[in-house]
Protein backbone atom coordinates (compact mmCIF):
# COMPACT_ATOMS: atom_id res chain seq x y z
CA UNK A 1 0.00 0.00 0.00
CA UNK A 2 1.28 3.77 -0.61
CA UNK A 3 -0.06 6.75 1.24
CA UNK A 4 1.04 10.44 0.63
CA UNK A 5 1.72 12.60 3.47
CA UNK A 6 2.63 16.16 3.77
CA UNK A 7 4.97 15.78 6.67
CA UNK A 8 6.22 12.76 8.12
CA UNK A 9 8.31 12.87 11.22
CA UNK A 10 10.39 9.93 12.34
CA UNK A 11 10.51 9.44 16.35
CA UNK A 12 8.01 9.93 18.95
CA UNK A 13 10.78 11.10 21.43
CA UNK A 14 10.95 14.71 22.72
CA UNK A 15 12.08 15.92 19.50
CA UNK A 16 9.88 14.48 17.37
CA UNK A 17 6.75 15.76 19.70
CA UNK A 18 8.02 18.96 19.75
CA UNK A 19 8.98 19.18 15.93
CA UNK A 20 5.04 17.72 15.49
CA UNK A 21 3.65 20.44 17.53
CA UNK A 22 5.40 23.49 15.54
CA UNK A 23 4.44 22.15 12.34
CA UNK A 24 0.95 22.01 13.11
CA UNK A 25 1.35 25.81 15.15
CA UNK A 26 2.94 26.79 11.18
CA UNK A 27 0.12 25.57 9.64
CA UNK A 28 0.72 22.08 8.76
CA UNK A 29 -2.13 19.97 7.98
CA UNK A 30 -1.33 16.45 7.50
CA UNK A 31 1.31 15.43 10.32
CA UNK A 32 2.11 11.93 10.47
CA UNK A 33 4.62 10.96 13.96
CA UNK A 34 5.82 7.64 13.52
CA UNK A 35 7.03 6.01 16.93
CA UNK A 36 8.27 2.52 17.70
CA UNK A 37 7.78 2.20 21.20
CA UNK A 38 4.01 1.54 22.71
CA UNK A 39 3.93 5.11 23.79
CA UNK A 40 5.05 8.77 23.01
CA UNK A 41 7.79 10.24 24.89
CA UNK A 42 10.89 8.65 24.27
CA UNK A 43 13.38 7.94 26.79
CA UNK A 44 11.92 10.77 29.08
CA UNK A 45 9.48 7.61 30.09
CA UNK A 46 12.27 5.72 31.89
CA UNK A 47 13.88 8.95 32.85
CA UNK A 48 11.78 9.15 36.42
CA UNK A 49 14.08 11.37 38.24
CA UNK A 50 13.64 15.52 38.42
CA UNK A 51 15.70 18.19 36.95
CA UNK A 52 13.84 18.76 33.42
CA UNK A 53 12.42 21.88 32.23
CA UNK A 54 14.22 24.50 34.02
CA UNK A 55 14.97 26.13 30.81
CA UNK A 56 12.03 25.39 28.37
CA UNK A 57 9.25 25.35 31.67
CA UNK A 58 11.30 27.24 34.24
CA UNK A 59 10.54 24.65 36.69
CA UNK A 60 11.97 21.28 37.85
CA UNK A 61 9.96 18.16 36.00
CA UNK A 62 10.33 14.23 36.01
CA UNK A 63 11.17 13.24 32.58
CA UNK A 64 7.58 11.35 32.68
CA UNK A 65 6.47 14.67 33.27
CA UNK A 66 8.01 16.90 30.82
CA UNK A 67 6.86 14.15 28.07
CA UNK A 68 2.96 14.57 29.25
CA UNK A 69 3.13 17.95 28.89
CA UNK A 70 4.00 17.83 25.33
CA UNK A 71 1.61 14.25 24.88
CA UNK A 72 -1.43 16.40 26.56
CA UNK A 73 -0.82 19.10 23.95
CA UNK A 74 -0.58 16.91 20.83
CA UNK A 75 -3.66 14.97 22.03
CA UNK A 76 -6.23 17.74 20.60
CA UNK A 77 -4.81 18.23 17.20
CA UNK A 78 -5.16 17.18 13.94
CA UNK A 79 -1.64 15.50 14.08
CA UNK A 80 -1.89 11.58 13.27
CA UNK A 81 0.49 9.22 15.54
CA UNK A 82 1.37 5.70 14.57
CA UNK A 83 2.95 3.62 17.29
CA UNK A 84 4.25 0.42 17.41
CA UNK A 85 5.43 1.43 14.11
CA UNK A 86 9.03 1.44 12.77
CA UNK A 87 10.06 3.14 9.81
CA UNK A 88 12.77 0.87 8.19
CA UNK A 89 13.88 2.80 5.14
CA UNK A 90 13.93 6.33 3.73
CA UNK A 91 15.39 6.89 0.03
CA UNK A 92 16.59 10.04 -1.08
CA UNK A 93 13.11 10.85 -2.98
CA UNK A 94 11.40 10.97 0.47
CA UNK A 95 9.78 7.40 0.30
CA UNK A 96 9.72 5.94 3.53
CA UNK A 97 9.29 2.52 3.93
CA UNK A 98 7.04 1.38 7.56
CA UNK A 99 6.90 -1.39 8.95
CA UNK A 100 4.11 -2.26 11.72
CA UNK A 101 2.05 -6.16 13.29
CA UNK A 102 -0.95 -4.26 12.91
CA UNK A 103 -0.36 -3.47 8.89
CA UNK A 104 2.28 -4.85 8.19
CA UNK A 105 4.50 -3.16 5.23
CA UNK A 106 3.86 0.74 3.64
CA UNK A 107 5.37 2.51 1.71
CA UNK A 108 4.94 6.42 2.30
CA UNK A 109 5.76 9.19 0.22
CA UNK A 110 6.44 12.46 2.20
CA UNK A 111 6.56 15.93 0.95
CA UNK A 112 8.79 17.02 4.06
CA UNK A 113 10.36 14.39 6.50
CA UNK A 114 11.88 15.19 10.47
CA UNK A 115 14.48 12.59 11.19
CA UNK A 116 14.01 12.33 15.04
CA UNK A 117 15.18 9.17 15.92
CA UNK A 118 17.41 10.19 19.29
CA UNK A 119 20.31 7.69 20.10
CA UNK A 120 21.52 5.11 21.32
CA UNK A 121 24.36 3.80 24.08
CA UNK A 122 27.90 2.84 22.89
CA UNK A 123 28.12 -0.91 24.17
CA UNK A 124 30.45 -3.08 25.21
CA UNK A 125 31.67 -4.44 21.77
CA UNK A 126 32.08 -0.64 20.81
CA UNK A 127 34.72 -0.08 23.68
CA UNK A 128 35.96 -3.57 23.48
CA UNK A 129 36.01 -4.93 26.69
CA UNK A 130 38.26 -8.28 26.87
CA UNK A 131 36.61 -11.40 29.06
CA UNK A 132 34.02 -13.88 28.60
CA UNK A 133 30.30 -12.61 27.42
CA UNK A 134 28.35 -13.60 30.61
CA UNK A 135 25.24 -11.92 31.42
CA UNK A 136 24.74 -8.82 33.95
CA UNK A 137 26.61 -6.88 31.09
CA UNK A 138 24.38 -4.03 29.82
CA UNK A 139 24.00 -0.13 29.60
CA UNK A 140 23.00 2.12 31.75
CA UNK A 141 19.88 2.90 29.95
CA UNK A 142 19.34 -0.64 29.38
CA UNK A 143 19.27 -0.93 33.25
CA UNK A 144 17.22 2.31 33.70
CA UNK A 145 14.45 0.60 31.71
CA UNK A 146 13.92 -2.84 33.60
CA UNK A 147 14.41 -0.74 36.93
CA UNK A 148 11.84 2.35 36.07
CA UNK A 149 9.26 0.88 33.87
CA UNK A 150 9.15 -3.02 33.68
CA UNK A 151 10.13 -3.77 37.51
CA UNK A 152 13.42 -5.80 37.45
CA UNK A 153 16.26 -5.05 39.64
CA UNK A 154 19.12 -6.41 37.13
CA UNK A 155 21.46 -7.18 39.91
CA UNK A 156 22.74 -6.74 43.66
CA UNK A 157 25.98 -5.91 43.45
CA UNK A 158 27.16 -3.47 40.55
CA UNK A 159 30.10 -1.93 38.80
CA UNK A 160 29.51 1.50 36.83
CA UNK A 161 32.16 1.86 33.97
CA UNK A 162 31.97 5.75 32.70
CA UNK A 163 30.73 8.76 34.51
CA UNK A 164 28.38 10.32 32.37
CA UNK A 165 24.84 11.69 33.93
CA UNK A 166 22.85 7.86 33.01
CA UNK A 167 25.79 6.53 34.51
CA UNK A 168 25.49 8.50 38.02
CA UNK A 169 21.96 8.68 37.88
CA UNK A 170 21.71 4.67 38.11
CA UNK A 171 24.25 4.75 40.67
CA UNK A 172 21.58 6.63 42.60
CA UNK A 173 18.25 4.25 42.03
CA UNK A 174 19.89 1.16 42.21
CA UNK A 175 21.98 2.20 45.53
CA UNK A 176 17.69 3.34 46.71
CA UNK A 177 16.78 -0.02 45.41
CA UNK A 178 19.43 -1.65 47.75
CA UNK A 179 21.98 -2.82 45.46
CA UNK A 180 25.46 -2.30 46.69
CA UNK A 181 27.01 -0.23 44.14
CA UNK A 182 30.86 -0.45 44.31
CA UNK A 183 32.27 2.49 42.33
CA UNK A 184 31.99 4.57 39.25
CA UNK A 185 35.24 4.20 37.15
CA UNK A 186 35.57 6.91 34.45
CA UNK A 187 38.98 6.46 32.20
CA UNK A 188 39.12 10.78 31.39
CA UNK A 189 40.96 12.69 34.49
CA UNK A 190 37.32 14.25 35.02
CA UNK A 191 34.09 13.46 35.40
CA UNK A 192 31.97 14.13 32.16
CA UNK A 193 28.72 14.15 34.36
CA UNK A 194 26.97 17.42 35.77
CA UNK A 195 28.67 18.44 39.33
CA UNK A 196 24.92 18.22 40.19
CA UNK A 197 24.66 14.55 39.45
CA UNK A 198 28.23 13.62 41.46
CA UNK A 199 27.08 15.29 44.37
CA UNK A 200 23.49 13.94 44.42
CA UNK A 201 24.23 10.60 43.01
CA UNK A 202 27.04 9.59 43.95
CA UNK A 203 28.35 11.70 46.96
CA UNK A 204 25.28 11.15 48.84
CA UNK A 205 25.26 7.57 49.40
CA UNK A 206 28.76 7.21 49.59
CA UNK A 207 29.40 5.51 45.85
CA UNK A 208 32.87 6.32 45.29
CA UNK A 209 34.45 7.63 42.10
CA UNK A 210 37.41 6.70 40.33
CA UNK A 211 38.92 8.60 37.66
CA UNK A 212 41.54 7.59 35.09
CA UNK A 213 40.43 4.23 35.77
CA UNK A 214 38.79 1.44 33.68
CA UNK A 215 37.87 -1.54 33.35
CA UNK A 216 40.32 -4.04 31.54
CA UNK A 217 38.57 -7.38 31.69
CA UNK A 218 35.40 -9.16 32.74
CA UNK A 219 34.58 -12.54 34.61
CA UNK A 220 31.98 -15.33 35.09
CA UNK A 221 30.56 -18.00 32.64
CA UNK A 222 27.05 -17.98 32.99
CA UNK A 223 26.52 -14.27 35.07
CA UNK A 224 29.43 -11.90 35.64
CA UNK A 225 31.39 -12.85 38.70
CA UNK A 226 33.89 -10.10 39.20
CA UNK A 227 36.12 -7.12 36.79
CA UNK A 228 39.50 -6.59 36.52
CA UNK A 229 39.75 -2.78 36.95
CA UNK A 230 43.60 -1.00 35.95
CA UNK A 231 44.76 2.70 36.28
CA UNK A 232 45.44 4.64 32.60
CA UNK A 233 48.40 7.09 32.47
CA UNK A 234 47.30 10.14 30.18
CA UNK A 235 47.33 8.85 26.91
CA UNK A 236 44.83 6.18 28.26
CA UNK A 237 47.32 3.33 27.91
CA UNK A 238 46.53 0.70 30.91
CA UNK A 239 49.02 0.43 34.08
CA UNK A 240 49.23 -3.22 34.63
CA UNK A 241 50.85 -3.17 38.58
CA UNK A 242 47.92 -1.27 39.57
CA UNK A 243 45.67 -4.02 38.36
CA UNK A 244 42.90 -5.04 40.83
CA UNK A 245 39.96 -7.81 40.85
CA UNK A 246 36.35 -6.67 42.41
CA UNK A 247 33.52 -8.85 42.67
CA UNK A 248 30.32 -7.98 41.25
CA UNK A 249 27.22 -9.19 39.56
CA UNK A 250 26.42 -6.42 36.84
CA UNK A 251 29.15 -4.19 34.87
CA UNK A 252 26.80 -1.23 33.45
CA UNK A 253 28.39 0.84 30.98
CA UNK A 254 27.69 4.69 30.54
CA UNK A 255 30.69 5.12 27.89
CA UNK A 256 28.65 7.94 25.55
CA UNK A 257 25.43 8.14 23.09
CA UNK A 258 25.29 8.06 19.17
CA UNK A 259 23.16 9.55 16.92
CA UNK A 260 20.74 6.78 15.28
CA UNK A 261 21.39 7.60 12.02
CA UNK A 262 21.18 4.58 9.81
CA UNK A 263 17.78 5.77 8.36
CA UNK A 264 19.88 9.06 6.87
CA UNK A 265 22.20 6.78 5.87
CA UNK A 266 20.25 5.28 3.58
CA UNK A 267 18.77 8.09 2.54
CA UNK A 268 22.06 9.16 1.42
CA UNK A 269 22.42 12.13 3.72
CA UNK A 270 26.05 13.79 4.46
CA UNK A 271 27.05 13.18 8.08
CA UNK A 272 29.31 15.01 10.11
CA UNK A 273 32.07 12.88 11.28
CA UNK A 274 32.42 14.13 14.98
CA UNK A 275 28.72 14.59 15.64
CA UNK A 276 27.74 11.63 13.96
CA UNK A 277 24.19 13.47 12.58
CA UNK A 278 24.16 14.62 9.50
CA UNK A 279 25.17 18.52 7.99
CA UNK A 280 21.95 20.58 8.52
CA UNK A 281 21.80 24.84 7.96
CA UNK A 282 20.64 26.88 10.08
CA UNK A 283 16.93 25.86 9.92
CA UNK A 284 18.32 22.60 10.51
CA UNK A 285 17.13 21.27 6.88
CA UNK A 286 19.96 18.16 5.29
CA UNK A 287 21.45 17.86 2.32
CA UNK A 288 18.32 16.79 0.82
CA UNK A 289 15.84 19.73 0.58
CA UNK A 290 12.82 18.89 2.80
CA UNK A 291 14.57 16.63 4.98
CA UNK A 292 15.34 17.75 8.44
CA UNK A 293 16.90 16.78 11.58
CA UNK A 294 16.39 17.49 15.27
CA UNK A 295 16.92 16.40 18.99
CA UNK A 296 19.84 14.16 19.60
CA UNK A 297 19.50 12.25 16.12
CA UNK A 298 21.63 15.85 15.21
CA UNK A 299 23.93 16.18 18.18
CA UNK A 300 23.98 14.72 21.56
CA UNK A 301 22.61 17.58 23.97
CA UNK A 302 22.91 17.30 27.63
CA UNK A 303 19.44 18.40 28.58
CA UNK A 304 16.31 18.08 27.14
CA UNK A 305 14.75 21.83 26.72
CA UNK A 306 17.73 22.51 24.01
CA UNK A 307 16.40 19.03 21.83
CA UNK A 308 12.75 20.84 22.31
CA UNK A 309 13.77 24.30 21.35
CA UNK A 310 15.86 22.37 18.45
CA UNK A 311 12.85 20.74 17.00
CA UNK A 312 10.92 23.77 17.11
CA UNK A 313 13.52 25.23 14.52
CA UNK A 314 13.11 22.30 12.13
CA UNK A 315 9.24 21.81 12.72
CA UNK A 316 8.65 25.78 12.13
CA UNK A 317 11.23 25.63 8.70
CA UNK A 318 9.03 22.37 7.45
CA UNK A 319 5.98 24.45 7.60
CA UNK A 320 7.80 26.79 5.49
CA UNK A 321 9.52 24.45 3.02
CA UNK A 322 5.62 22.90 2.84
CA UNK A 323 3.51 26.20 2.53
CA UNK A 324 6.05 28.81 1.09
CA UNK A 325 5.79 27.94 -2.63
CA UNK A 326 8.13 30.49 -4.02
CA UNK A 327 11.50 29.61 -2.37
CA UNK A 328 13.73 33.11 -1.61
CA UNK A 329 17.00 32.85 -3.30
CA UNK A 330 19.67 32.33 -0.95
CA UNK A 331 22.02 35.84 -1.21
CA UNK A 332 24.88 34.17 0.60
CA UNK A 333 25.92 31.04 1.86
CA UNK A 334 28.47 30.12 4.80
CA UNK A 335 30.35 27.31 6.16
CA UNK A 336 30.36 27.46 9.78
CA UNK A 337 33.77 25.62 11.03
CA UNK A 338 34.99 24.45 14.66
CA UNK A 339 37.78 26.40 14.79
CA UNK A 340 40.86 26.41 17.76
CA UNK A 341 39.37 24.58 21.02
CA UNK A 342 36.09 23.76 19.46
CA UNK A 343 35.01 20.06 18.78
CA UNK A 344 31.96 20.56 16.71
CA UNK A 345 29.39 23.37 15.49
CA UNK A 346 25.83 23.18 14.67
CA UNK A 347 24.40 24.33 12.25
CA UNK A 348 27.33 23.47 9.51
CA UNK A 349 26.33 25.85 6.97
CA UNK A 350 24.45 29.11 6.74
CA UNK A 351 22.59 30.21 4.04
CA UNK A 352 20.90 33.77 4.02
CA UNK A 353 18.53 34.89 2.21
CA UNK A 354 16.03 38.00 2.97
CA UNK A 355 13.87 35.55 5.44
CA UNK A 356 16.82 34.69 7.82
CA UNK A 357 16.05 35.66 11.15
CA UNK A 358 18.67 38.36 12.61
CA UNK A 359 20.44 36.23 15.29
CA UNK A 360 21.61 32.85 14.38
CA UNK A 361 22.12 30.73 17.69
CA UNK A 362 25.60 28.64 17.03
CA UNK A 363 26.07 25.35 19.65
CA UNK A 364 29.29 23.62 20.10
CA UNK A 365 31.45 21.93 22.24
CA UNK A 366 34.98 22.57 23.89
CA UNK A 367 37.43 20.46 23.96
CA UNK A 368 38.67 21.00 27.36
CA UNK A 369 37.59 22.61 30.68
CA UNK A 370 38.52 25.98 31.03
CA UNK A 371 37.60 29.23 32.98
CA UNK A 372 37.48 32.77 32.43
CA UNK A 373 38.13 32.78 28.69
CA UNK A 374 36.78 34.10 25.53
CA UNK A 375 34.53 32.64 22.69
CA UNK A 376 35.52 34.51 19.60
CA UNK A 377 33.58 34.11 15.75
CA UNK A 378 35.62 35.00 12.85
CA UNK A 379 34.77 35.17 8.88
CA UNK A 380 37.43 35.33 6.71
CA UNK A 381 38.47 38.62 7.42
CA UNK A 382 38.09 39.54 11.23
CA UNK A 383 36.70 39.01 14.77
CA UNK A 384 32.49 39.56 14.36
CA UNK A 385 32.26 38.94 17.99
CA UNK A 386 33.26 37.46 20.80
CA UNK A 387 31.57 36.59 24.30
CA UNK A 388 33.24 36.14 27.69
CA UNK A 389 32.46 33.09 29.66
CA UNK A 390 33.43 32.46 33.26
CA UNK A 391 33.69 28.94 32.60
CA UNK A 392 33.42 25.92 29.71
CA UNK A 393 33.43 22.28 29.92
CA UNK A 394 33.67 19.69 27.17
CA UNK A 395 30.46 18.35 28.94
CA UNK A 396 28.31 21.25 28.18
CA UNK A 397 27.27 22.45 25.08
CA UNK A 398 27.84 25.92 24.75
CA UNK A 399 25.73 28.64 22.35
CA UNK A 400 26.38 31.92 21.01
CA UNK A 401 23.50 34.35 18.99
CA UNK A 402 25.65 35.76 16.46
CA UNK A 403 23.51 39.03 14.72
CA UNK A 404 24.00 38.33 10.59
CA UNK A 405 24.57 42.06 10.04
CA UNK A 406 28.33 41.28 11.12
CA UNK A 407 28.80 39.22 8.68
CA UNK A 408 31.03 40.43 6.11
CA UNK A 409 29.26 40.43 2.39
CA UNK A 410 32.20 38.58 0.74
CA UNK A 411 32.83 36.21 3.33
CA UNK A 412 31.79 32.57 3.16
CA UNK A 413 33.34 31.00 6.24
CA UNK A 414 32.90 31.48 9.70
CA UNK A 415 35.10 30.37 12.63
CA UNK A 416 34.09 29.51 16.64
CA UNK A 417 37.08 29.61 18.68
CA UNK A 418 38.01 29.00 22.17
CA UNK A 419 40.28 32.03 23.66
CA UNK A 420 41.65 30.70 26.76
CA UNK A 421 43.80 32.63 29.12
CA UNK A 422 46.82 32.46 28.74
CA UNK A 423 46.80 33.70 24.47
CA UNK B 1 34.85 23.08 66.06
CA UNK B 2 33.36 20.64 62.57
CA UNK B 3 34.84 21.66 59.38
CA UNK B 4 32.66 20.73 56.03
CA UNK B 5 33.64 21.58 52.62
CA UNK B 6 30.49 21.35 50.69
CA UNK B 7 29.80 21.94 46.64
CA UNK B 8 27.72 24.94 45.62
CA UNK B 9 25.09 23.35 43.35
CA UNK B 10 23.47 26.78 42.58
CA UNK B 11 25.66 27.19 39.34
CA UNK B 12 27.79 24.79 37.11
CA UNK B 13 31.11 26.18 38.53
CA UNK B 14 30.86 23.98 41.84
CA UNK B 15 32.71 26.08 44.27
CA UNK B 16 33.98 24.32 47.13
CA UNK B 17 32.32 25.87 49.95
CA UNK B 18 34.00 25.47 53.52
CA UNK B 19 31.68 25.46 56.78
CA UNK B 20 32.95 25.63 60.21
CA UNK B 21 30.53 24.86 62.69
CA UNK B 22 30.08 24.47 66.50
CA UNK B 23 27.00 22.03 66.27
CA UNK B 24 24.49 23.79 64.64
CA UNK B 25 25.90 27.28 65.07
CA UNK B 26 27.71 28.18 61.72
CA UNK B 27 30.74 30.02 62.72
CA UNK B 28 32.45 30.63 59.25
CA UNK B 29 31.80 30.10 55.31
CA UNK B 30 34.72 30.27 52.52
CA UNK B 31 35.39 29.38 49.49
CA UNK B 32 32.68 30.49 47.92
CA UNK B 33 32.91 32.92 44.45
CA UNK B 34 29.31 34.64 45.01
CA UNK B 35 27.03 35.50 47.28
CA UNK B 36 24.44 31.79 46.55
CA UNK B 37 27.42 29.97 47.94
CA UNK B 38 26.39 31.48 51.71
CA UNK B 39 23.15 30.23 51.32
CA UNK B 40 23.22 27.25 49.98
CA UNK B 41 25.88 26.04 52.01
CA UNK B 42 24.02 27.16 55.36
CA UNK B 43 20.85 25.22 53.68
CA UNK B 44 23.33 22.21 52.67
CA UNK B 45 24.78 22.24 56.27
CA UNK B 46 21.85 22.22 58.66
CA UNK B 47 18.93 21.33 56.55
CA UNK B 48 20.15 19.06 53.55
CA UNK B 49 16.71 18.11 51.80
CA UNK B 50 16.28 16.09 48.56
CA UNK B 51 13.40 15.36 46.09
CA UNK B 52 13.16 11.60 45.81
CA UNK B 53 11.82 10.19 42.49
CA UNK B 54 11.30 6.86 42.10
CA UNK B 55 8.42 3.96 41.52
CA UNK B 56 5.18 2.30 42.73
CA UNK B 57 4.01 -0.76 42.31
CA UNK B 58 0.44 -0.43 39.71
CA UNK B 59 -2.18 -3.28 39.64
CA UNK B 60 -3.64 -3.65 36.14
CA UNK B 61 -1.43 -1.06 34.79
CA UNK B 62 -0.39 -1.08 31.08
CA UNK B 63 2.74 -0.88 32.71
CA UNK B 64 3.62 -2.45 36.12
CA UNK B 65 5.27 0.49 37.87
CA UNK B 66 3.68 4.63 37.96
CA UNK B 67 7.18 6.93 38.54
CA UNK B 68 6.49 9.48 41.56
CA UNK B 69 7.46 11.71 43.22
CA UNK B 70 7.85 14.00 46.49
CA UNK B 71 5.96 17.16 45.63
CA UNK B 72 8.54 19.10 47.25
CA UNK B 73 12.54 18.41 49.34
CA UNK B 74 12.35 15.84 52.21
CA UNK B 75 14.90 15.75 54.67
CA UNK B 76 17.90 13.78 53.11
CA UNK B 77 17.89 11.28 56.32
CA UNK B 78 14.68 10.32 55.93
CA UNK B 79 14.81 9.28 51.87
CA UNK B 80 15.79 5.65 52.79
CA UNK B 81 12.92 5.29 55.44
CA UNK B 82 10.79 6.65 52.36
CA UNK B 83 11.53 4.03 49.78
CA UNK B 84 10.87 1.55 52.56
CA UNK B 85 7.56 2.87 53.02
CA UNK B 86 6.64 3.44 49.25
CA UNK B 87 7.86 -0.32 48.44
CA UNK B 88 5.01 -1.59 50.52
CA UNK B 89 2.53 0.09 48.09
CA UNK B 90 0.79 -0.83 45.29
CA UNK B 91 -1.87 1.32 43.38
CA UNK B 92 -4.18 0.63 41.29
CA UNK B 93 -4.72 1.80 37.17
CA UNK B 94 -5.70 4.17 36.14
CA UNK B 95 -3.58 6.70 37.49
CA UNK B 96 -3.86 10.05 36.79
CA UNK B 97 -0.61 12.29 36.27
CA UNK B 98 -0.07 14.45 39.84
CA UNK B 99 -2.43 11.80 41.41
CA UNK B 100 -1.26 11.61 45.44
CA UNK B 101 0.13 8.32 45.80
CA UNK B 102 0.98 8.98 49.38
CA UNK B 103 -0.19 11.60 51.99
CA UNK B 104 2.31 13.31 54.19
CA UNK B 105 4.73 10.67 53.61
CA UNK B 106 6.61 9.65 57.04
CA UNK B 107 4.89 13.48 58.80
CA UNK B 108 7.30 14.88 56.18
CA UNK B 109 3.81 17.42 55.86
CA UNK B 110 4.97 16.27 51.88
CA UNK B 111 2.53 14.38 49.43
CA UNK B 112 4.32 11.85 47.16
CA UNK B 113 2.79 12.32 43.66
CA UNK B 114 2.28 10.36 40.81
CA UNK B 115 4.86 11.73 37.48
CA UNK B 116 2.78 9.88 35.00
CA UNK B 117 -0.54 8.86 33.73
CA UNK B 118 -1.04 5.06 33.44
CA UNK B 119 -3.81 4.06 31.53
CA UNK B 120 -5.59 0.34 32.63
CA UNK B 121 -4.55 -2.96 31.01
CA UNK B 122 -6.86 -3.49 28.02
Amino acid sequence: MKTKRELVIVGGGPAGLAAALEAHKNGVEDILLIERDEYLGGILQQCIHNGFGLDYFNEELTGPEYAERFIDELSDKKIDVQLKTMVIDINDQKMLTVLSSKKGIEFIEAKSVILAMGCRERTREAIRIPGTRPAGVMTAGAAQRYINIEGYLPGREIVILGSGDIGLIMARRLALEGADVKGVFEIMSYSSGLVRNKVQCLDDFGIPLYLQQTVTKIHGQKRVEAVDIAEVDDNFNQIPETKKTIECDTLLLSVGLIPENELSQQANISLDDITGGPIVDQSRETDIPGVFACGNVLQVHDLVDNVSEEAEIAGKAAAEFLLNETKDEIKQSLEIAPGKNITYVVPHTLNINANTSPLIELFFRVKDPAEDCKISIKDNQEELASYTRPIVEPGEIESVKLPIKLINISSDEIIVELITGGE
Amino acid sequence: MNERTIICLSCPKGCRVKVKANGDDIKDISGHECPQGIEYAKNEYLNPTRILPTTVRVKNGQIALVPVKTASPIPKEKIGEAMQKLSEIEVEAPVELGQVIVNNILDTGVDVVATRSIKEKN
